[in-house]
């Protein structure tokens, strides 16, 4: 019994409003904090990013507050209307931060000096629908693809695959071989499954934005051919993937394909850094393979982190300083360096050094870019669409599902609250 | 004798002062219960009552409820959660319970070598944090890092390995497992000390009576120390029904695969909290929770007032 009431305890003081305001005694220096969910990314903004910034504006102090990826959409929202939230908000794409926006948490930025930096698709992620308020300054964007080993692709003596049926035969090829597994990558935590899984190969049978509009559009339904596809390549993967994948953790997928231990890791962009810092081997990577050689390859190439204000936070003027800076070309190519794999937003060429990510921004060129399916607008309801589509991706590879019936259930959730325009 | 009698005989009582100093005694303790304790149980309670409409907290009176047994979705994952639960007890009845007894029983055998090492040995894991305890489980199940494949194939049963916390036929078995392996302790102390509780003249009688062995633990020790299994039973059916902890470090807030491990608090907590992209939703977790607070509090009243009440006590 005392448990569950320790857990309403903590239920309740955690959410009521706390009365606590800090006090800020030094009038002189304004405190910035940053609410975000990048807990990887803590010593390159406490080390690089920030001191930067401080040098140029005396006068401001910033703090970078991370916390768990999972819990941050929830916990930043009650910190909001328990008016305990920082000054600046990381904003999640599309629709999380524009219901932010509708209930007046986040102010609006569309006058922000630097906001001009941007290309109207890096603001898509954070304007209203009618496109008129912006309320963050975009920072990255994320693309999706695989990671390989490029010891273990010359040993097997195996080429980059482009078609679908290459990426098998190197699939299978690696599987007889024996030194490595195939492909890195678990469903214990759901999620893989369908980022590095089913956003990652979708596109390509659903032709990128063409298939996510007419999504949201109605014209399409995730029970048509072109959305179930993608499970029935995802299905297929099951075999390659390492002895136990169901219990292999996204910590494990990453220390396996590091250790080298893996030849392939279906990847999104996030990973360069962190992969570079392990792996003492090189490495490459490839766009989603297309189904017949010549087609044209759509990529994901996520908007995936934009930075706020907090509409009732205690110093605007600091707050809007910091973020006209974040929106200058001088952050873009600070931010972009520092964190390869987040790519800038920022319509000024950001020089890149590291070869990894030159090679996932070339994809751009002859790649038709998409965002994630259920980011916007049929990602706004209950059940959550994108959470929908984890748990069905896992089951597809776990092969307790079918794709059918997959599509089938993410279809019933989505019909059982979205009407598409007419 | 009847209390008419008791009062025909005894004088009217001296009126004593009125003794403030057990109030002030209590009061602490009553002060701190009420506020941590019964002030959040009544608000949760409350709350549950109330849901958010056009941005204003309102009054709904039982909404909630009828929402979460009849929207398909909620009910589903409601019905899947409570169904783990029970599955989730019944493990522990079935396995905790009967070995915490055996263990006991063990151990009370006099002139047992190490007895006091395995008592303590076997009560650690219950002093462990459950985030060590999950974590340990975890390295030790995993099909990658984790030794239970390696020491499975030492005694040639590789074969029988599988990705146990991945699978969503085992992983509720195994997780259930990992809990009773970390809280036997408990069940185990409680009847040790009811064992010892019984006098020697009791046992050295039977054993005049040539009842030993076996047919002693049965006859004899087992209807002495059924007051004691019954409050185990109890403390693992509210422990087990409160349980969160442990899931949500072995299998995340999901409790997958597939919902497969998923309880009444681990759905609690996600919907109260949210998780990911789904948004907390306050009203429908604190109605939850109010429904997990019913659910005990009937298998405690079930307990207290039938089962307590028929159960046969012996004084020595």
């Amino acid at each position: 019994m005392t448990r569950i009431l320790k857990g309403m305890l903590f239920a309740t003081t955690v959410l009521a409003p706390a009365g606590l305001v800090a006090t800020e005694a030094a009038a002189q220096t304004a405190n910035l904090t940053i609410e975000s969910w990048r807990n990887d990314d803590l010593p390159i903004w406490q080390q690089k990013i920030i001191p930067a910034f401080e040098a140029k504006n005396p006068g401001i102090k910033v703090t970078f507050a991370p916390m768990a990826p999972t819990e941050y959409n929830s916990a930043v929202n009650a910190k909001l209307e328990a008016g305990t939230a920082g000054d600046l908000i990381t904003c999640r794409p599309f629709d999380l931060s524009l219901a932010m926006f509708q209930k007046g948490q986040l102010a609006a930025l569309t006058d922000l000096s630097g906001m001009s930096n941007f290309s109207d698709t890096a603001k898509s992620a954070w304007t209203t629908d009618d496109g008129k308020t912006t309320f963050c300054v975009p920072m990255a964007s994320v693309i999706h693809g695989f990671i390989y080993n490029k010891k273990a692709f010359q040993e097997a003596g195996v080429q980059v695959p482009k078609t679908e049926d290459e990426f098998f035969a190197v699939l299978e090829k690696f599987k007889k071989g024996g030194t490595y597994i195939p492909m890195a990558m678990g469903t214990k935590d759901q999620w893989e499954a369908a980022t590095m899984g089913y956003y990652n190969i979708g596109p390509n049978y659903w032709k990128g934005e063409e298939g996510r509009k007419a999504l949201i559009a109605g014209s399409q339904k995730l029970t048509d051919a072109a959305w179930v596809e993608p499970y029935k390549t995802l299905a297929k993967w099951k075999p390659y993937l390492g002895d136990g994948f169901e219990a292999q953790t996204y910590p494990d997928s990453q220390n396996l394909f590091t250790l080298g231990r893996a030849a392939i890791y279906p990847a999104g962009s996030w990973e360069i850094a962190p992969f570079k810092a392990q792996a003492d081997f090189e490495m490459g990577a490839f766009p989603p393979p297309v189904k017949k050689a010549g087609d044209t390859c759509y990529i994901s190439d996520h908007n995936d982190i934009g930075l706020g204000m907090n509409a009732k936070g205690k110093n605007p003027e600091a707050a809007k300083k910091f973020l006209a800076w974040v929106a200058s070309p001088e952050f873009a190519e600070l931010y972009a360096n520092a964190l390869p794999g987040f790519f800038s937003l920022n319509s000024t060429a950001v020089k890149m050094n590291d070869a990894l990510a030159q090679e996932f921004v070339s994809w751009r060129q002859n790649c038709k870019p998409t965002i994630r399916p259920s980011a916007a607008i049929v990602g706004r309801g209950k059940p959550n669409l994108d959470l929908e589509m984890w748990r069905v991706s896992a089951n597809v590879i776990n092969g307790t599902q079918t794709p059918e019936q997959a599509a089938a259930e993410t279809q019933k959730g989505l019909d059982s609250w979205y009407k598409p325009a007419k | 004798m009847s209390d008419t009698e008791i009062a025909d005989i005894e004088p009217v009582p001296v009126k004593r002062p009125t003794r403030w100093h057990i109030a002030v005694f209590l009061a602490p303790a009553f002060l701190v219960y009420t506020a941590v304790m019964i002030l959040p149980l009544i608000e949760t309670l409350r709350l549950s009552l109330f849901n958010m409409i056009e941005g204003r907290l309102a009054f709904v009176g039982f909404d909630n409820f009828a929402r979460l047994f009849s929207d398909p979705r909620l009910s589903t994952d409601f019905w899947n959660a409570l169904k783990n639960n029970v599955i989730f007890f019944i493990i522990h009845m079935l396995v905790q319970n009967p070995v915490g007894i055996a263990i006991a029983a063990m151990l009370s055998v006099p002139n047992l070598r190490f007895a006091a090492f395995y008592r303590s040995a076997i009560f650690v894991p219950t002093l462990l944090s459950f985030v060590i305890v999950g974590f340990i489980w975890k390295l030790i199940l995993s099909p990658i890092w984790g030794i239970a494949p390696n020491m499975m194939d030492w005694v040639g049963l590789k074969w029988a390995f599988a990705p146990w916390l991945g699978k969503p036929e085992t992983a509720l078995v195994t997780v259930s497992l990992i809990s009773v392996w970390q809280y036997v302790g408990i069940p185990m102390m409680l009847i040790y000390a009811a064992l010892l509780n019984i006098p020697e003249e009791v046992l050295e009688a039977a054993e005049c009576d040539g009842i030993t062995g076996w047919s002693q633990f049965w006859k004899i020790k087992l209807p002495l120390i059924l007051p004691s299994i019954g409050i185990v039973s109890v403390l693992t059916f509210v422990g087990n029904f409160n349980a969160f902890d442990l899931i949500y470090t072995v299998q995340g807030a999901l409790a997958g695969p597939n919902g497969a491990t998923d309880i009444l608090g681990t759905l609690l907590y996600r919907t109260f909290f949210g998780f990911q992209n789904q948004m907390g939703d306050r009203s429908m977790g604190a109605t939850i929770a109010a429904v997990m607070f019913l659910i005990i509090l009937a298998g405690v009243s079930l307990y207290l007032f039938v089962i307590q009440r028929r159960m046969r006590r012996y004084q020595f």
